[in-house]
């Protein structure tokens, strides 16, 4: 135990929080490198470095926001596709951070490793979605069928194997190393991986669904950078000195009012209320339904304190606009507690962007940071109050349980509806 | 605006958190047994402590299962929150992080967040009768995702609302120490639970496999050991370890089929609402019903038998002994780096002899995760009772029509007779 412990203190350094001391042998800031492309930066050569600044993220937001529409305008495949990439982008800047933290690159086996279990991780994740949306796809194909109804046990196994390979890894001198890495990757495993997964099945509930959450928070971002600019006075929290009372205030009602207006507008068109469903037949993603009642115009009665205001009576609304009241406050209230947690973090682990990936804005994580607390709200959103459970899918697990079972279940069933005066009485139906 | 304690340093953690040197195990041993056993020499002495420790435990063990599940539930639910405490007592002392603002408040918060989410998916489900008939505990049940969300949204805010400027690193690793304890320690003890509710016996025998192994590797460790196994472990030999597996799937085959005999320990357990307690009662499956089986013709000659009763369970306790005596032990050297990456001799005191709870639970934790995929992938199907939950809180123009396609699937089948009343 002694040799180790000596070999911990190499460097004079002790186990105390250095944030207040800036002895680190005198070294001097990483500067960032500079991933503007040339063009850009021969445009703007002319300007201050400031406005230049600017431009820069000016450009680049748009850029990002024009993508945005171009990949919702390609479907839902390519949606899934980004998010995966997004996804593995976002995973591979936090294993980079914990590199380079600990510098543990050399590591035996560990980046192997990493990348191993982000891969058992979808592999699970992707396979439990897999089955239930592509169910008749799967049945159809042998070795499909076999996949998925033993899919929890491979999903194990491989997880097993990498566990193994990890304890079999354990070296004298890195032990404590490897557990923090190893700890490292489980937790950004569990945010990144399994909130990229929530995204995905908000997407399949229906794009508008993936699109107004999304745009919420992108929009409270913004919003709130504008108000903070032109009004901002009162600082918001000691973490993050830039953010303002007034521009947080601000965010909060502009985002509201606009989650009110693009939900008016997408609620109009099929292509984003409709589920996304897989035809067998066109071996391709379909979006067309009878639009469920949240997207039928209702007359509402106008609260009789914002009968003045408006100057209307009824108003009439898609009842999802209500839900996107709930949506928007969230974005805005919630949502910027994970961009709270990132800044803490880089503070924490003294870095200033998550990655140079995006000129101007930092790597992926810096623009989602606000995004996953969302994915998950959404997804527990419609799970408790827009849909109950899939009855088809109810009777196909029925149908696979023991005949005493199905008794069981039929005749509670059955029990349960005469009570509620469903069933008139035990000699109907 | 520059901060000046922004600085892009090179920040270099490898030293990080010196561990401090580990104050010298108390002597927790009872005062009794220290009296009776002054006489021996120190080796002998700590044998004799760990041997009647180890007797007190399994003592314990059967008096617990003679007592019921819902006792069991309770020990299974303490020893959680004790292998948590330990875990988290440990990233304290690692990071001399006990004085952090709310830390420890935050902890046990998430620790109860987080089983209120578990046992409100699964325990809930077995009550669903119960449940019923309380207005209140339906909205609570109906809801639970948002409610258990909500819940532990508030801790994460208050995480974030706790970050102390000199703080923040220390903080994030407690905050992950958390989660990941977590993650290991709740997650395994509602599976464990969830395999209990199959039937007692998936439970004792995957645990009892567990400790038998590391009973016979130890035995033959000692008569036999030389070649060493792993660098990790010293001690274990693969004497040890073949002679372990060996012995545990002997042990697992003849258990089981003792076992298997008596319905309090195969049927699923049940909550009947009208006596208000946890019944095991049921028409044995076929998996706990003799068999005759055909003794391949290698053992023939060994064994002197053409074919042999045996209940099919006593196959699927193969699979158990084996991953108990092969994989099982992979906790065990986790546990094991895991100690001497933080410097620690054992998790904690609390059992003379032996260290902590979780230096007796760390096997089980990968055995509780096996057994419950074996049972979901090639037992048994979908859990009826989730499955009756979930038709429960569907629309009644949804409910009336699964009833309809249910009710002519059954009369098709020939389970239901078909009469005019239903």
């Amino acid at each position: 135990l002694q040799e180790s412990e000596s070999e911990n203190r190499l460097d004079g350094e002790t186990a105390s929080d250095s944030e207040s001391k800036s002895e680190f042998g005198g070294s001097s800031p990483v500067p960032t490198s500079d991933d503007t492309p040339e063009v850009l930066n021969r445009a703007l050569s002319n300007l201050s470095s400031r406005w230049k600044n600017w431009w820069v993220r000016g450009i680049l937001t748009l850029a990002m926001i024009t993508f945005f529409f171009i990949i919702i305008y390609l479907g839902p495949m390519v949606l899934m596709t980004i998010v995966m990439c997004v996804q593995i982008k976002c995973f591979h800047e936090i294993i980079t951070i914990g590199y380079n933290v600990y510098h543990s690159y050399d590591l035996p086996w560990f980046r192997t490793l990493s990348w191993y279990f982000l891969l058992c991780v979808n592999y699970f994740f992707y396979g439990e979605t897999v089955t239930d949306y592509f169910f008749t796809l799967v049945q159809r194909e042998e070795p499909l069928r076999i996949l998925s109804k033993y899919h929890r046990f491979i999903s194990f196994a491989l997880y097993l194997t990498g566990f193994c390979m990890f304890v079999l890894s354990l070296v004298k001198k890195h032990y404590r190393l490897q557990f923090y890495m190893f700890g490292w990757t489980h937790v950004t495993l569990l945010i990144v991986v399994t909130q990229s997964h929530l995204i995905i099945h908000n997407l399949f509930e229906g794009m508008i669904w993936f699109i107004v959450p999304i745009s919420c928070v992108i929009c409270n971002d913004i919003m709130a950078y504008m108000f903070g600019f032109f009004f901002g006075r009162t600082p918001l929290i000691k973490l993050s000195p830039k953010k303002t009372w007034e521009g947080f205030i601000g965010g909060f009602f502009s985002t509201v009012l606009f989650g009110l207006l693009l939900s008016y507008v997408m609620s109009g068109y099929r292509c984003f209320t409709c589920p996304v469903e897989f035809n067998n037949d066109t071996n391709s993603f379909t979006v067309d339904c009878e639009p469920s009642e949240l997207f039928q115009l209702q007359e509402y009665n106008v609260p009789v304190l914002l009968h003045s205001v408006l100057g209307w009576r009824t108003v009439r609304m898609y009842p999802f606009q209500i839900h996107s009241i709930a949506l928007s406050t969230f974005a805005s209230l919630i949502g910027p507690f994970g961009g709270f947690f990132a800044s803490g973090f880089k503070r924490a682990f003294k870095i200033k962007d998550f990655a140079n990936t995006i000129p101007g804005h930092g790597g992926i994580m810096d623009r989602f940071d606000c995004q996953y607390l969302m994915a998950t709200f959404v997804n527990v959103y419609i799970a408790s109050f827009i849909r109950g459970p899939n009855p088809s899918k109810l009777i196909q697990q029925f149908l696979t349980l023991r005949p005493e079972q199905q008794l069981h279940i039929f005749n509670t069933l059955k029990a349960h509806l005469v009570d509620r005066g469903v069933l008139a009485s035990l000699e109907d139906a | 605006e520059v901060d000046l304690e922004e600085r892009l340093h090179e920040l270099d953690l490898r030293g990080d958190s010196d561990i401090p040197d580990v104050p010298p195990p108390t002597d927790s041993t009872p005062e009794i047994l220290k009296k009776a056993l002054s006489g021996l020499s120190a080796r002998w002495k700590n044998w004799w402590i760990r041997g009647i420790l180890s007797l007190a435990m399994i003592s314990g063990f059967f008096l617990i299962i003679y007592l019921g599940s819902f006792m069991l539930m309770l020990l299974v639910l303490s020893i959680q929150v004790k292998c948590y405490h330990e875990i988290i007592t440990i990233g304290y002392r690692v990071y001399h992080s006990y004085d952090l603002p709310w830390f420890r408040s935050l902890s046990w918060y998430f620790l109860l967040c987080v089983n209120y989410f578990f046992y409100g998916e699964t325990v809930a489900d077995y009550f669903a009768t119960f449940v019923q008939r309380r207005e209140q505990l339906q909205f609570l049940i109906r809801y639970h995702r948002f409610i258990s969300f909500a819940l532990y949204l508030t801790g994460f805010c208050m995480f974030v609302l706790s970050l102390v400027k000199k703080h923040y690193r220390l903080q994030f690793y407690m905050f992950a120490w958390t989660h990941v304890t977590l993650l290991i320690t709740v997650t395994q003890s509602h599976l464990v639970i969830q395999n209990l509710f199959e039937g007692m016996i998936w439970f004792l025998v995957p645990i009892s496999s567990v400790i038998c192994n590391d009973i016979t590797a130890y035995i033959f460790g000692f008569f036999f050991g030389r070649t060493p196994l792993i660098k990790l472990s010293p001690k274990k030999t693969w004497e040890g370890f073949i002679g372990g597996f060996f012995s545990t799937v002997v042990f697992g085959f003849i258990f089981s089929y003792f076992l298997a005999q008596h319905q309090y320990f195969v049927c699923p357990v049940e909550y009947n609402s009208e006596t208000n307690r946890f019944v095991t009662e049921c028409e044995p499956s076929e998996l706990f019903q003799m068999k005759k089986y055909s003794v391949p013709p290698l053992l023939q000659a060994v064994l002197g038998w053409e074919t042999v009763n045996m209940y099919p369970f006593q196959l699927h306790s193969f699979a158990l002994s084996t991953f108990a005596s092969l994989i099982g032990p992979f906790g065990g050297f986790f546990a094991s780096g895991f100690k001497r990456a933080f410097k620690i001799k054992d998790f904690a005191d609390t059992i003379p002899g032996h260290g902590g709870i979780m230096d007796r639970f760390d096997c089980q934790y990968l055995m509780a995760t096996f057994v419950h995929v074996y049972i979901t992938s090639f037992i048994r199907g979908p859990n009826p009772s989730k499955l009756l939950k979930q038709l429960l809180i569907l629309q009644p123009e949804q409910q009336l029509s699964v009833y309809k396609t249910l009710k002519s699937h059954l009369v098709e089948k020939g389970i239901l007779q078909p009469s005019l009343r239903g």
